[in-house]
């Protein structure tokens, strides 16, 4: 433990706490809206067309890449955390890493092309 | 209510090549009586072999820390009516090795705690006259984190010292970052050095139980995910400036 090499981890800290935030903040009103309000016909749901309209706005887009491109590294994050530890898998450790934060690139690149071509 | 309770003891003499064990005795149940008062009951009365650390009987030296009940607990702050009617199980601190019965190794703890540099580091040569002067919000800023006594049952609690022996640990990271905190201190860059590797702050995965246990009420997870924002700053100065002064 001699002094000089500091972590690469605030990398990929900082996308699984910008993640976390917004999984905290914001995921919960989609799934309001989307999982209670409008199924349960409280508040009037928007149609297909609404709602491809609005998903099609410059601003929508970059607010949705931003939401689940970060909530895919928390939770990427968050499972390469809890196999290494709860199943005791810390030997293993770069494997994860690559499969975890692969697996939230994939998303993130799917995310992009979904965005441009919708 | 019985006037007695049994305490199950762990034993273990590795001079004798033994395996460890538990042996029970039974002390007087008095309601003034702390976990450690029983102990002591026993190391006097009953069995002068047993061996445990103890010194100052009121929650300042940090050194009867031991497993109650599978808790990391100071027995001198442990009242032993607390588990009427028992039995009581007795333990060394999770995580260390043992060196007889109830008596953990440290070394390994006192080697990570002096490479933080839990003290305040000048990097220039300014001598002052008299005192460091320090605002009371100067002062509040690290005042929690200060109040450590090194008893180490924040680490028989966390599961991720249990899993990485090289972990620096919540005690010795939230003393690092008291010091980093201290208006008087220019050692940041130093702690950072050896705080910001794997082992140190990116090893803890903010399971908290360091804080619950803590019987001074130091908030080490707290001191660690404050670290992490720090280091992370850091980071991404130095590879956006590489060549500056970080």
């Amino acid at each position: 433990m001699s002094a000089g090499k500091r972590s690469n981890e605030p990398v990929v800290w900082f996308l699984f706490g910008a993640g976390g935030f917004l999984a905290a903040y914001f995921l919960p009103v989609h799934v309001l809206f989307y999982g209670l309000l409008f199924p349960t016909g409280l508040v009037h749901a928007p149609g297909y067309q609404e709602t491809l309209a609005l998903v099609r706005h410059p601003l929508a887009r970059i607010y949705l890449f931003a939401l689940l491109t970060f909530c895919f590294f928390h939770a990427a994050h968050r499972m390469r955390l809890t196999l290494s530890d709860v199943l005791n898998l810390r030997h293993l450790n770069t494997v994860l890493a690559f499969v975890c934060y692969g697996g939230a690139l994939v998303g993130t690149a799917f995310t992009v092309w979904l965005l441009l071509t919708v | 209510m019985s006037d007695t309770i049994i305490l199950e003891v762990a034993r273990f003499n590795p001079e004798d090549g033994g395996e460890p064990s538990y042996q029970s005795y039974e002390v007087p149940l008095r309601p003034d009586w702390m976990v450690l008062d029983g102990l002591n009951h026993i190391k006097d009365q009953l069995d002068g072999s047993l061996a445990f650390r103890w010194s100052c009987r009121m929650g300042i030296c940090g050194s009867c820390g031991m497993m109650v009940n599978g808790m990391p607990t100071l027995t001198c702050e442990t009242l032993l009516m607390n588990y009427a009617p028992g039995p009581i199980r007795i333990a060394p601190l999770d995580h260390f090795p043992v060196v007889k019965d109830l008596v953990v190794d440290l070394d390994d703890f006192l080697a990570k705690l002096q490479k933080v540099r839990p003290w305040v580091v000048r990097k220039d040569d300014f001598k002052p006259a008299r005192e460091f002067m320090q605002s009371p919000a100067q002062l509040e800023a690290f005042h929690q984190f200060s109040l450590c006594i090194n008893c180490t049952l924040c680490y028989a609690a966390c599961p991720v010292s249990g899993l990485d022996p090289n972990f620096i640990g919540p005690a010795a990271i939230a003393l690092a970052h008291r010091y980093n905190l201290d208006s008087r201190d220019q050692g940041i860059e130093d702690r950072l050095d050896i705080v910001s590797q794997h082992e140190g702050i990116w090893d803890c995965t903010v399971v908290g139980e360091c804080s619950v246990v803590c019987p001074k009420h130091v908030d080490p997870s707290l001191a660690i995910q404050q670290f992490k924002l720090t280091a992370t700053k850091e980071w991404f100065k130095s590879f956006l400036l590489p060549r500056g002064k970080h």
